[in-house]
């Protein structure tokens, strides 16, 4: 039997040492009559040769991006990722360690959780990062509930440019404990800043800026500032590419009292969208209302320098029903990702990674505009690494079309009522030569 | 100590290179002013060998599977297959996006519809969500479908949820989240819920019940279906906590028993690494009454194949993960229980309870243990006899069992045993582990005796000696203090 030890010479010798004839008779707590009478209806056991066999049929019916020209983003994004982030991830004295409860033989752990934090706060300019959530989506919902602690306001503000997935698992979080959801309309594709100005009155306890936005579209971040702060007790919650902060305004810079988003793009795959993991970050005075674990530093008795899970009082597994939030087991080893990923590229390489997504996007963009019949829904708005074009036929005929020809061209809008919109991204990992050939596509298609 | 990375950091220095650039748009063109950065984020400048060097540097400080035993109590830290591994790197599926088109993600969704199948016929119920990420979120997800249950139903004045007093803090947290009230259920002598104390409990009020079975003292609620009765007789529901499943695995079925809905945890269960906290998976399945409840979308089948189907939308409790779940733990729970089949999965649990029980017998003589019959796949000790002898803590019992190669106990847990070690042996640990912890434990059982201090002084070989966790707290430093 794989992956168990005893023999059947050792199930007798253990057997005996408990005193026990049978295995069964070490089941009397359950009720014979509930105890199953024939075995589970599962398919035959197989063998490593079998299901290496098994997963290959699998895999053949699957054609991933690798082997395409794909434009998809929309939350999980194509970007590269050096070989040295497995080589490290892989390890088992990280893979198959637990949380790190008992610090003196998880300093490992702890200690990449802790330059995790650093290089979170650095990058969002806020002092105080935890070490994970679940992903960006739920780390907007923990940020809205950790709003409510501090400030005791109970409505919050989404900009209806937010990711409508990131807003379906918020109100999930939100509705049972009543707390009201308004959305900021759009316009132009970015938040209607009149409206939201409108919107705002001294009962509104966050709001909500997504930058770049769902569409890809850069909002007025100083604006949100200006206008969430004119009441001193709103918290402006920011969901922000990390990617984009090596070379955007960190959102401590324009106020932001929480930074949160989608942390993937640092050296993880996109694995069907899962795992994930999201960021947290915010002011110190806000640290005994976080969600999730922190790792602090520390000493040893001996004086040593040491890390350690701290502020635990705000925990689950001690504070129960009273906990800051559920969350127990988060997304660790992703986040051990992010920090090697952001070794690797260094100061300058995120800068450049940043960078040349932003130009191939912005050439892409260029490039198909000059085809009859596309342009870009919102010509006026600022674009990072995803833009959204406007298209002469349905966006779902066009991703078909290009589809034998081992193009993903992009995600269709129309679930959001945009049936004739189609939203493209580009990361680094795009050469000029794929782009061109999609631009190439999209020209016949399009015809 | 080891310096922070931040501290290799040498100006210049690069660990990836990327290509040159093709298309060279100025910044300036691309983007106002204002937005941009204006100091360059201090991320560390460092080669790939320095980054190599400092994180096995690193990973050389920790305790894990493959090193050692690893006995933390409803935690089931058994091994974790390298096949799973080398499959779920398969570029077919690292490198799936979420929005591709349907018909080039049939692999991927059959395997899905495969694995809610097969993980629905574990549970016994009749359907599954593979989207939490994790227990806590299955446990949050489970108790959202159990408040939109009631809302169809009309059971507005519902609000309360009983949790038994061994629960794990998830289970109150979880609750909360939703907006339910909880009540604590106290446990009798026997460790079991007190069915007295329940009837006394439960009212129109209650919503639902949260059972760990096993609960986390390794005992297997015996009144479980007069516990269902009394719960059901109300219209509420019962939730199981699947945490504590390794006991159960072909040989009680969840919802044969009077459960309506229950969550997995992969990363316990079903062999999926714990990834030092993570990225876990924690599938609720559920009766046939709650389907219309589960998040959307699931994984259907039809003739033309695989789809991932929104149609119950309008009753759906929505989604609570941006996509589908943690589809790369989900790889590796798949290939689990296809190795392992009906009759390696009852192996599995037969040889946890086992593994638990010798070991149960083998410290029974030198360590306190409340509740006195066999236990399923972990039982519950304490250090009370050690405490009111020597005045030795479980924290200093466990500190000392890590000078011994071994990882402790989970200990202080479940909150109504004082000095609680609850021990979790797994079954993929052989019979000489298991003398050699017991061992260890009778090592520790004598030192406490005749050296009280070098047990209070714990540990001693590791990496650091005891860490002061009141002065983290006290002090806090969440960051390395950058240089400029
Ligand atoms: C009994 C029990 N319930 C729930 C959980 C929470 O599971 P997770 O960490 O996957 O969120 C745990 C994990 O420690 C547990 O032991």
């Amino acid at each position: 039997m794989p992956y168990i030890s005893n023999t059947e010479r050792d199930r007798q010798k253990i057997l005996k040492a408990i005193g026990v004839n049978k295995f069964e008779d070490l089941l009397t707590a359950i009720p014979e009559k509930l105890r199953m009478k024939s075995p589970l209806a599962l398919s035959q056991p197989l063998s490593e040769l079998e299901i290496n066999k098994n997963i290959k049929a699998k895999t053949d019916k699957n054609i991933p991006c690798e082997v395409v020209n794909s434009f998809l983003g929309g939350g999980v994004y194509d970007h590269f990722i050096p070989a040295a982030v497995d080589a490290i991830v892989s390890r088992p004295e990280f893979c198959t360690a637990y949380t790190p409860y008992q610090a003196e033989v998880s300093q490992g752990t702890l200690q990449y959780i802790f330059e995790y934090q650093t290089m979170i706060c650095e990058l969002t300019g806020r002092e105080i990062a935890n070490a994970g959530m679940y992903d960006g989506a739920s780390a907007i919902a923990e940020a809205i509930l950790m709003a409510v602690r501090k400030n005791h306001l109970t409505k919050a503000i989404l900009p209806a440019t937010l990711n409508p997935n990131y807003v379906k698992v918020v109100k999930a979080y939100t509705e049972g404990n009543g707390i009201e959801l308004l959305i900021a309309p759009e316009k132009d594709g970015l938040t209607d800043l009149s409206a939201l100005e409108n919107m705002l009155n001294d009962t509104i306890g966050s709001v909500i800026i997504q930058t770049p936005n769902f569409y890809g579209n850069i909002e007025d971040a100083k604006a949100f500032d200006t206008i969430v702060h004119k009441n001193p007790n709103c918290l402006l919650i920011a969901c922000v590419d990390p990617i984009s902060l090596a070379i955007f305004m960190p959102p401590a810079e324009y106020n932001a009292d929480i930074a949160v988003g989608e942390g993937q793009v640092f050296g993880n795959n996109m694995y069907f969208g899962g795992p994930l993991f999201g960021f947290f970050a915010t002011r110190p005075e806000m640290a005994r209302l976080m969600p999730g674990r922190i790792v602090g530093g520390t000493i040893d008795k001996d004086g040593n320098k040491a890390y350690v899970l701290t502020l635990q009082a705000r925990e689950q597994h001690i504070r129960r029903a009273k906990a800051t939030s559920n969350i127990c087991s988060n997304e660790s080893l992703c986040t051990l990702s992010a920090v090697v990923y952001l070794c690797l590229l260094g100061k300058e390489g995120l800068i450049e990674v940043a960078t040349q997504s932003a130009q191939k996007a912005h050439y892409t963009a260029n490039e198909l505009c000059k085809i009859p019949g596309l342009a870009l829904t919102y010509p006026n708005a600022y674009f990072f690494k995803e833009f959204v074009l406007k298209t002469p036929k349905k966006a779902e005929e066009i991703i078909k079309a290009l589809v034998p020809g081992n193009i993903y061209a992009g995600i269709d809008l129309a679930p959001l009522g945009k049936p004739d919109e189609l939203m493209i991204a580009v990361t680094e990992k795009k050469s000029k030569a794929e782009i061109d050939s999609f631009v190439q596509a999209m020209q016949e298609v399009v015809k | 100590m080891s310096k922070t990375i931040f501290e290799h950091s040498t100006p210049g220095r690069k660990g990836v290179v990327l290509p040159e650039r093709e298309i060279d748009i100025p910044l300036a063109t691309m983007f106002s002013e204002t937005m941009l950065r204006t100091k360059k984020a201090r991320l560390p400048e460092v080669s790939e060998l320095d980054t190599m060097r400092h994180y096995i540097t690193l990973s050389h400080k920790n305790h894990f599977i493959e090193k050692g035993l690893y006995p933390l109590g409803s935690c089931t830290m058994k091994y974790n297959p390298k096949l799973h591994e080398t499959l779920v790197r398969h570029p077919s599926f690292t490198s799936l996006h979420p929005y591709q088109p349907e018909e080039t993600l049939q692999g991927a969704l059959e395997l899905m519809y495969e694995l809610q199948k097969d993980l629905a016929e574990i549970a016994g119920m009749a359907g599954v969500t593979l989207q939490p990420a994790a227990g806590a979120q299955g446990e949050f997800t489970g108790i959202k479908i159990i408040a939109a249950y009631h809302k169809v139903k009309g059971n507005t004045h519902k609000d309360t949820i009983i949790i038994p007093d061994s629960a794990h803090g998830t289970n109150p947290a979880s609750c909360s989240l939703v907006g339910y009230k909880t009540v604590e259920l106290a446990s009798n002598k026997e460790g079991r819920c007190d069915i007295a104390k329940l009837r006394e409990l439960v009212n129109d009020q209650t919503a639902g019940i949260m059972i760990t079975n096993p609960n986390t003292l390794g005992l297997f609620e015996t009144q479980i279906e007069e516990i269902a009765d009394i719960i059901h007789s109300v219209d509420a529901l019962m939730y199981m906590d699947g945490a504590n499943l390794n006991a159960l695995l072909g040989i009680v079925q969840p919802g044969k028993i009077g459960f309506d809905l229950m969550h997995f945890n992969l990363h316990k269960t079903f062999a999926t690494p714990h990834g030092g906290g993570g990225p876990g998976s924690g599938p609720v399945a559920v009766s046939e009454k709650l389907l219309p409840f589960l998040p959307v979308p699931v994984v259907t089948k039809d003739e033309k194949g695989y789809h991932l189907s929104s149609e119950n939308e309008l009753t759906s409790i929505g989604k609570v993960h941006t996509f589908y779940g943690n589809f790369a733990v989900l790889v590796r729970a798949y290939i689990y229980i296809k190795m392992l089949g009906a009759e390696g999965l009852r192996r599995v649990s037969e040889n946890a309870i086992l593994n638990a029980n010798y070991l149960m017998q083998c410290l029974g003589e030198y360590y306190h243990i409340e509740h006195q019959e066999p236990c399923m796949h972990e039982f519950v000790m304490d250090g009370t006899w050690q405490k009111k002898n020597y005045g030795i803590t479980t924290l200093d019992i466990a500190k000392r069992l890590l000078d011994k190669g071994f990882h402790s106990p989970t200990i202080y847990f479940p909150l109504i045993i004082p000095e609680a070690m609850m021990v979790e042996p797994t079954e993929t640990e052989s019979l000489e582990s298991l003398d050699a912890f017991a061992a260890a434990m009778r090592e520790i059982a004598l030192e406490c005796k005749d050296n009280p201090e070098l047990v209070k002084n714990a540990p001693l070989t590791t990496p650091v000696k005891r860490v002061d966790d009141a002065r983290a707290v006290k002090m806090l430093e969440p960051v390395f203090p950058l240089a400029d």
